[in-house]
């Protein structure tokens, strides 16, 4: 792992440094969150905008459901904030599913140009931060950021039927279900609740893990090597934030990833959101949580509002994806991984 | 980027000090209860047939339908899942297990259709226990052809 060389240099220009790009008109003015009945008992329960009663939602099967909760989100966060749809310029969004069809399907009904985004449950962190970069370039006034994920629709595409039984290994990880709607603007005016500094899209890692079992492991390398490489290039440390926060690496995965950053000389304590989604002590998600939704549930219902109460003055987030299929773990390939780090300011620090 | 074989090598180390060990004898144990569990409630099956008249042959297909259609009814409720999830092999090797993973795609899959989603996925898991254990049967069947074995009664 020491061995890595940081990205090719690029020529630094006002906007960026080395592979970060650098913002000044990024601001997060609202989000709206949608968590199942799973996370609703976790310990962030209380701090999502809406909790599903079921995995359904009066929906007829578990894609719909998840369609439906990305919709959800939307009209939320357009009541949150007193917009119409059509104060978007565009939508940003993506999720687990074959051919991102929750996403795709949510957006058919919102009107709005739509790009969808696949890196698993890195898709988060891309999503922001290519909003960040078209407001702050000034192609986009305000865009709408969202991802989704649910565990039965993940399972039947994943691994097995619902309601198949099998036991898992320690090291296994839960999808989480909900969705999450963020909106990225240019100019905040009041209402800014944070500012999106600087966004570093990762290299894609593969230590040769094949296990999907593994996820945490598989994904380690790739969220120390995005957060080696943004923190080098904004040349900050540990002490320059109150939180470093990794996607999904779980209780696996979180060791791990500090042990390889503690070889490039980054001595980080990590927190991480598949382990703070859920309670591993009273619920049975194993090492904890996964999905694209994690880091987006815990970003709207942990980070964004310490950002806004004054709790953190900046803050790092390093959402973390494997790129495999079910085709290709059966093929015996390994298991790719990337991770994507955003730096996020309170607009009192700005 | 792929790391190298010594990279490689050198995380699988990392790896061995970092992951898990499933908890193996707590495992067994509950593999060992609750396979056993369901293996005396099918002798209670067993012997109240046979008290009934049934001859031993019929009494054990009897338990048998009587065991798949448990392992059925305990997936269409939900529950069956949650067993293996806590007995693992315990809940999965007798003929309940095998019922569940028939039961369950037909469920899963039912949202597909009748033709393309029940009827072509019901076997994605017992496919292959059907297939090699057909396999299997051929083959020894083979062997009794082959060597003039006496065939078993």
């Amino acid at each position: 792992m020491p061995e890595v060389a940081t990205a090719a240099p690029a020529q630094p220009t006002q906007r960026r440094n080395g592979a970060t790009l650098l913002f000044e008109h990024a601001h997060v003015t609202g989000a709206a969150s949608i968590a199942g009945p799973v996370e609703g008992r976790g310990p962030l329960g209380g701090h999502f905008d809406e909790l599903a009663p079921d995995q359904l939602m009066g929906q007829r099967s578990w894609e719909r459901a998840e369609s439906h909760l990305l919709a959800r989100a939307f009209s939320r966060l357009c009541d949150r904030l007193h917009l119409q749809k059509g104060d978007f310029d565009l939508l940003l969004a993506g999720d687990l599913l074959n051919q991102t069809v929750a996403s795709a399907f949510a957006a058919r009904d919102l009107d709005l140009p739509f790009c969808g985004l696949y890196n698993a449950c890195a898709t988060f962190a891309e999503a922001l931060g290519l909003a960040a970069a078209l407001c702050d370039a000034g192609f986009c006034r305000r865009v709408a950021v969202g991802t989704s994920s649910h565990h039965e629709a993940a399972e039947r595409q994943y691994r097995f039927p619902t309601e198949f039984g099998s036991q898992r290994p320690p090291s296994a990880q839960w999808t989480a279900t909900g969705a999450v709607m963020v909106a990225v603007e240019s100019a905040a005016a009041q209402r800014a609740e944070a500012r999106i500094t600087a966004f570093t899209p990762g290299r894609v890692i593969d230590y040769g893990v094949k296990d999907p079992f593994q996820m945490g492991a598989a994904m380690a390398p790739a969220a120390a090597d995005t957060l080696a490489i943004h923190l080098g290039d904004l040349r900050r440390g540990a002490s320059d934030y109150g939180v470093i926060y990794t996607g999904d690496l779980a209780r696996v995965g979180v060791p791990l990833c500090e042990e390889l950053l503690r070889a490039r000389g980054y001595d980080l304590r990590l927190h991480d959101c598949g382990t703070e989604l859920f309670d591993p002590e009273h619920q049975d998600v194993h090492a904890g949580g996964s999905g694209a939704a994690c880091s987006a549930l815990v970003f709207a219902a942990r980070l964004l509002p310490g950002l806004r109460g004054g709790d953190y003055g900046r803050i790092c987030l390093c959402s973390t994806g494997s790129l495999h299929s079910t085709t290709t773990y059966q093929q015996g390939e390994s298991i790719p991984a990337v991770a994507h780090a955003l730096t996020l300011e309170a607009t009192s620090a700005g | 980027m792929q790391a190298d074989d010594k990279q490689q090598a050198h995380y699988r180390q990392l790896l061995r000090r970092h992951v898990p060990r499933p908890p193996v004898a707590r495992n067994t144990l509950l593999a060992f209860l609750v396979g056993g569990s369901i293996c005396a409630v099918s002798q209670i099956f067993m012997n109240t047939y046979l008290r009934h008249g049934l001859s031993p042959e019929k009494a054990g297909a009897l338990t048998a339908v009587t065991v798949v259609f448990i392992g059925a009814a305990l997936t269409a409720l939900g529950l069956y899942d949650e067993i293996v999830r806590v007995a693992g092999m315990g809940g999965s090797l007798p003929i309940s297990g095998f019922s569940n993973s028939v039961v369950a795609p037909a469920m899963e899959f039912r949202r597909e259709g009748w033709v393309l989603g029940v009827g072509a996925r019901i076997f994605t898991i017992a496919g292959p226990v059907v297939t090699f254990g057909l396999l299997a049967s051929i083959l020894i069947g083979a062997g009794y052809l082959v060597f003039h074995l006496p065939l078993p009664r």
